[in-house]
């Protein structure tokens, strides 16, 4: 036995082993008539699709298990479609398969690298030119060259800039200011205290100036939750508990992480939960996070009741509503 | 010569004059392609962006990108008569009152889907295997470019209808750009052209969405498949096959019609799909509105992982000279996935200073015969599987009976400590996987029939496998660790110690597998 | 005298005794606790009420207190209303056995008639919600589809789903499946809040909203499947899982097929 290790040996391509309908006649004729039934049945899938589009009605519902009570039109429209192209497809293959000529083939592969003539060829012809060119001795033509050509890449970036506005203090101002009067979303309609049980929420927007139209912009700074819980279930400082109101405490219904409408009151527990990503919010002790990725509460709006006894906010928001951004100091 | 013959001369003669096509026809369709049901999953993610251009040409013809407010009148009695954008009032007008609207639109949203699960598909086969190693590096980077790019487009694609459940995304989206240090607030307020939701935000995805992202897609896609052309696939071992050869059929006329047939097969499926599953029912989802939101809120599945890595992030925060930094939304949306992603698409280089290897591959790997690279790779599944496991919790948790808080609470520990032990998990089964080919070529395969051999033992009978297997299964290479001394032949300390270090250890460890059975073996076994 | 010395000393004196004694006190506390109703006859509105209380004493107080007055493990329903009661017995939800798990519908164990005994006690010991009466479900006559679309997603759908099929809260909890629900139910649930869910009150979402939403969860409810299957109605979830399995499965099926070499 020799020392070397002896690795087994390729063997090299198994010989080629004929299909039936290489051949057998009958198999052969067989595979013929299954690849034309396969391009007829894509024929008829054709047919299906062309009479749904024209001949079922929009409003004809058809039942099938698992689907349910279902739109023919649509159902039939894509059924024709499915069967028109997936038969071709089945049919080609088929046909590849059982009569295309099936025996592998050997090629060779190509070296990748250049032969090494003509890589030196390339270099020299470069180094020629670009020495004709003149780039590399003529540093007048590179440093100017090089200055138009980066201060013209700055005008793309130019043009952009009416893309937006400068966001300010947009950020930290919503529509709620000293004495707005909250109302019902929808329905416009202000809240007095009494209007509220125990246990119950309120979904409330800002009432508008009679000339001002809400627009979805105020609607995502602007949404409050008002909730009522008994007053003596409240943990708060003595400045937030004179923000709430009998009980009554707002908070803007925009979650403080990544801007969800958090609005999802748990009565039991007295928690608010972001269904985006599941930040929980105690609210007997000011929208405090407890659970998932929010790192602050929720800005709670102070509230009282103005002459006529609707629900007002005393001031506006202390600080930005929604997600965090750069600027933000508190 | 018959009529058809003289005609297709003609036709031929006319075009060859004008281009010299003849040449290179002559050599393509000779081509030869390997075979195997693993090299068509690039393929379905091919016919799927067909698919989508096709279909998405479609919509175009009636979407209305627009934010403008409009009072709906159209067939869908529940939404009758409320106001919302006219992004939101076509797609509706697309899905009730144009014919093969809502197929189209189905079509379009499935094969998106499909698009996107082929890419991953199609990627892990080329990691498994290997196929990423030189001269494949440059494919592998298009490659991974065109998963993240297709992220984006799907994302952006899903939005165009403005409805409750994509306008969260978009506000989650807006959020993320906000959280950005130093531009956040600009960058987004240019986005949008002002503050959240704005009347510019989809306007603008929708050029992006039908022009920008498509070119530079078509653009990618063709240079990955010059690629594929030019470098000639890559091949199974085996009987016959070797590195300096492709085995596998000519383009024309078996690979065509394969191909080709595969195409429709594709197309078929996806309008099956569209046909009898409802997809995207933005009728249920209503118009967007920032003051709504539905319980069970997620993007769509190829978002999902980063919807579940922000769900378990912990609340961290940094506020600091009238500054906030959000960790909270930067780690898990923006710096954990980039540094996931940067490593994707320079695996080809960091496994090659691993190995040392520099030579041309065109063989693909057995993936237990690379246990180090399968195993990473499972690891990295694992990781992506806890996330997106995580991005469905609350649905999880509704229909498993769960709490949320135990699902999020086992993804946070899970997806520190799940993926290393599907690393230690799947090497061993690569290691027990490489002893049993052992086996099989020095013993043979088990009959199941039993001798009694005239001492009274009672033995199996194994039966010797073929030459050809027993090729397959020994056929790849072992290569060993790096020799990387820390001192060279004179005694001077190499530069670069530490990074040294790391690799030789690395190398080690890489090149940890059972030593495949050879001739000698064999021999020394019919001595028994 | 020595008539009546006889009747006290005969053996039936104490038990008389005790029937004459239970009689003035069951008439005297009726008397004095009774409120006007008008639907039933006094008579009949006492006798309910008398044979709700007859229930809840022996199916409700072990863990809502013998006045009503609550435990640690109950909350106290004076002032709940008969709608409470009529939502929570109707359902099945009350009574109770498994207090681990979330408080889930299930077959009800009282029949109509007792759970409107139920209520008629309840009620009759504090003001509450009401039992809404037929003509105050007329969803279809007095409610607005489209505009209970926007109150169902604004006030609704966080918990319950876009299209109310139910959804998570916190610690296990969830909010149900709204398939299915008859009308009254719904109401009931608006007006009274039951378990985690909070109370819509009529001045916020007025009754005519409520029966809007009613209208609307209803037409959510009996909408055909338009595009083919619904998945579940829950959204990209299901929809992923269909591409990865039956999508996916599909293609490499034709793959391998394919691939394979014909015989």
């Amino acid at each position: 036995m020799s020392n070397e290790i002896e690795a087994i040996k390729d063997p090299g391509l198994p010989a080629h082993v004929h299909r039936k309908s290489d051949t057998d006649p009958i198999a052969e004729k067989r595979a013929e008539r299954q690849v034309a039934i396969l391009f007829l049945i894509s024929a008829f899938g054709t047919v299906l699709f062309i009479y749904s589009y024209y001949f079922i009605a929009k409003d004809i519902f058809v039942f099938f298990p698992v689907l349910g009570n279902t739109n023919a039109q649509q159902l039939f429209l894509g059924l024709g479609l499915a069967i028109a192209l997936f038969f071709i497809g089945a049919a080609a293959i088929h046909w590849a398969k059982t009569l295309m000529p099936d025996e592998e083939v050997i090629a060779m592969r190509h070296t990748l690298r250049s032969e090494d003539e003509d890589r030196d060829a390339l270099v020299a012809t470069v180094k020629e030119r670009a020495g004709a060119a003149g780039l590399g001795r003529r540093s007048l033509i590179k440093r100017s060259m090089g200055l138009s050509l980066g201060l013209i890449g700055l005008s793309p970036l130019v043009l952009l800039r009416d893309l937006g506005p400068l966001p300010k203090d947009d950020l930290t101002k919503t529509s709620w200011m000293a004495g707005t009067r909250l109302v019902t979303d929808p329905g416009d309609r202000p809240i007095r205290p009494e209007d509220l049980e125990v246990g119950a929420v309120a979904q409330v927007l800002p009432k508008l100036r009679p000339d001002q139209e809400r627009t979805l912009n105020d609607i995502g700074k602007d949404a409050v939750l008002l909730i009522r819980i008994r007053p003596e279930e409240f943990q708060l400082s003595a400045e937030r508990l004179s923000w709430t109101h009998e009980g009554i405490i707002a908070f803007s219904k925009i979650c403080s992480h990544m801007g969800c409408a958090v609005a999802l009151y748990e009565q039991s527990t007295k928690h608010l939960l972001c269904p985006c990503h599941q930040s929980t919010f105690d609210v007997p002790r000011a929208a405090k996070v407890i659970f998932g990725p929010a790192a602050r509460p929720l800005p709670q709006l102070a509230i009282t009741v103005d002459a006529e006894g609707y629900l007002v906010a005393q001031k506006p928001f202390t600080e930005p509503v929604g997600p965090s951004f750069w600027e933000r100091s508190i | 010569m018959t009529a058809r013959e003289r005609v297709t001369g003609t036709v031929a003669n006319y075009v060859d004059e004008r281009t010299g096509a003849a040449k290179w026809m002559k050599k393509n369709l000779t081509k030869v392609f390997p075979d195997h049901w693993s090299f068509l999953l690039g393929e379905v993610a091919l016919y799927s962006f067909v698919i989508l251009l096709l279909s998405g040409t479609f919509l175009t013809f009636w979407y209305d990108p627009s934010q403008r407010e409009v009072l709906y009148q159209g067939a869908y009695e529940p939404l009758k008569g409320l106001h919302m954008s006219a992004a939101y009032s076509s797609t509706l007008h697309i899905s009730f009152e144009v014919r093969g609207g809502l197929l189209m639109r189905q079509i379009h949203h499935w094969a998106a889907l499909i698009f996107m699960a082929a890419i991953v598909v199609h990627l892990m086969r080329v990691y498994f295997t290997g196929a990423f190693r030189k001269p494949r590096e440059f494919n592998w980077i298009i490659g991974v470019g065109l998963l993240t790019l297709g992220i984006v487009e799907g994302f952006l694609g899903y939005s165009l209808p403005d409805d409750l459940l994509s306008g969260t995304g978009i506000r989650i989206a807006e959020a993320i750009i906000q959280a950005l240090p130093v531009v956040g607030s600009y960058l987004a307020y240019f986005a949008f052209g002002g503050a959240f939701p704005g009347e510019a935000f989809i306007p603008r995805i929708f050029t992006v969405h039908v022009l920008l992202l498509p070119g530079i897609f078509l653009a990618l896609i063709t240079v990955h498949l010059m690629l594929v052309w030019y470098q000639k696939h890559t091949q199974w071992p085996g009987p016959g096959r070797t590195e300096k050869n492709v085995v596998g059929y000519p383009l024309m006329p078996a690979y065509m019609a394969k191909a080709g047939g595969f195409f429709f097969i594709v197309f078929g499926v996806t309008a099956f799909l569209g046909a009898v599953a409802s997809i995207n029912p933005i009728w249920l989802y209503g118009p967007y509105n920032p003051g709504q939101i539905s319980a069970g809120s997620q993007p769509d599945w190829y978002m999902g992982w980063l919807d579940g890595l922000v769900r378990m992030s912990p609340p961290l925060e940094s506020h600091f000279l009238g500054h906030t930094v959000s960790w909270n939304i930067l780690i898990p949306g923006l710096i954990v996935p980039g540094i996931l992603f940067t490593g994707l698409a320079l695996y080809p280089f960091i496994e090659s200073w691993i190995t040392g290897d520099k030579r041309e591959h065109h063989l693909l790997d057995r993936p237990r015969n690379v246990p180090n690279r399968t195993a990473l790779g499972a690891m990295s599944l694992t990781f992506m599987l806890v996330a997106l496991i995580n991005g469905g919790n609350d649905i999880i948790a509704t229909n498993f009976h769960l709490a949320i808080n135990q699902v999020m609470w086992f993804s946070r520990i899970g997806i520190i400590l799940l993926p290393p032990i599907a690393f230690v998990v799947t090497k061993r089964i690569c290691l027990s996987l490489q002893r049993a080919d052992r086996e099989l070529v020095l013993h043979g395969r088990e009959t199941g029939r039993l001798l009694m051999l005239p001492h009274g033992e009672f033995v199996e009978v194994h039966e010797p496998i073929s030459p050809e297997l027993a090729w397959k299964l020994t056929a790849h290479e072992q290569a060993p660790a790096l020799a990387l001394e820390d001192v060279d032949a004179r005694g001077v300390r190499r530069a670069g110690g530490l990074k040294n270090k790391l690799r030789k250890r690395i190398s080690q460890a890489n090149a940890e597998s059972i030593s495949k059975p050879t001739l000698n073996d064999l021999k020394e076994i019919e001595h028994h | 005298m020595r008539k009546i010395s006889k009747l006290r000393h005969s053996a039936f004196a104490s038990p008389l005794l005790l029937v004459i004694a239970l009689f003035a006190i069951g008439t005297t506390f009726s008397v004095a606790s009774a409120t006007d109703k008008t639907q039933l006859s006094v008579d009949q509105r006492s006798a309910q009420i008398a044979e709700g209380k007859q229930i809840f004493l022996k199916g409700c107080s072990s863990c809502h207190g013998l006045n009503l007055e609550g435990s640690s493990i109950a909350p106290s329903l004076i002032g709940v209303g008969a709608a409470s009661v009529d939502f929570q017995v109707g359902t099945g939800r009350m009574p109770v056995a498994d207090l681990s798990q979330q408080i889930a519908r299930k077959k009800p164990v009282y029949n109509a008639e007792q759970t409107a005994a139920l209520a008629a006690y309840v009620a009759s010991t504090a003001p509450g919600p009401a039992i809404p009466g037929e003509s105050s479900l007329n969803y279809e006559r007095d409610g607005n589809t489209a505009e209970g679309g926007t109150l169902f997603r604004t006030n609704c759908a966080m918990c319950h789903n876009f299209a109310g099929q139910g959804g998570a809260l916190s610690q296990g909890k969830y909010a149900p499946t709204l398939m299915g629900v008859e009308p009254k139910y719904i109401y009931e649930a608006l007006i009274t809040g039951p378990q985690s869910m909070p109370v819509f009150s009529d001045k916020t979402v007025t009754p005519a909203e409520k029966l809007s939403i009613i209208k609307w969860i209803k037409a959510a409810e009996t909408e055909p499947q338009l595009g083919g299957a619904a998945l579940g109605r829950v959204g990209p979830v299901t929809e992923g899982l269909l591409v990865w399995t039956l999508g996916l499965g599909l293609l490499i099926g034709v793959a391998v097929w394919l691939a394979t070499k014909a015989r």
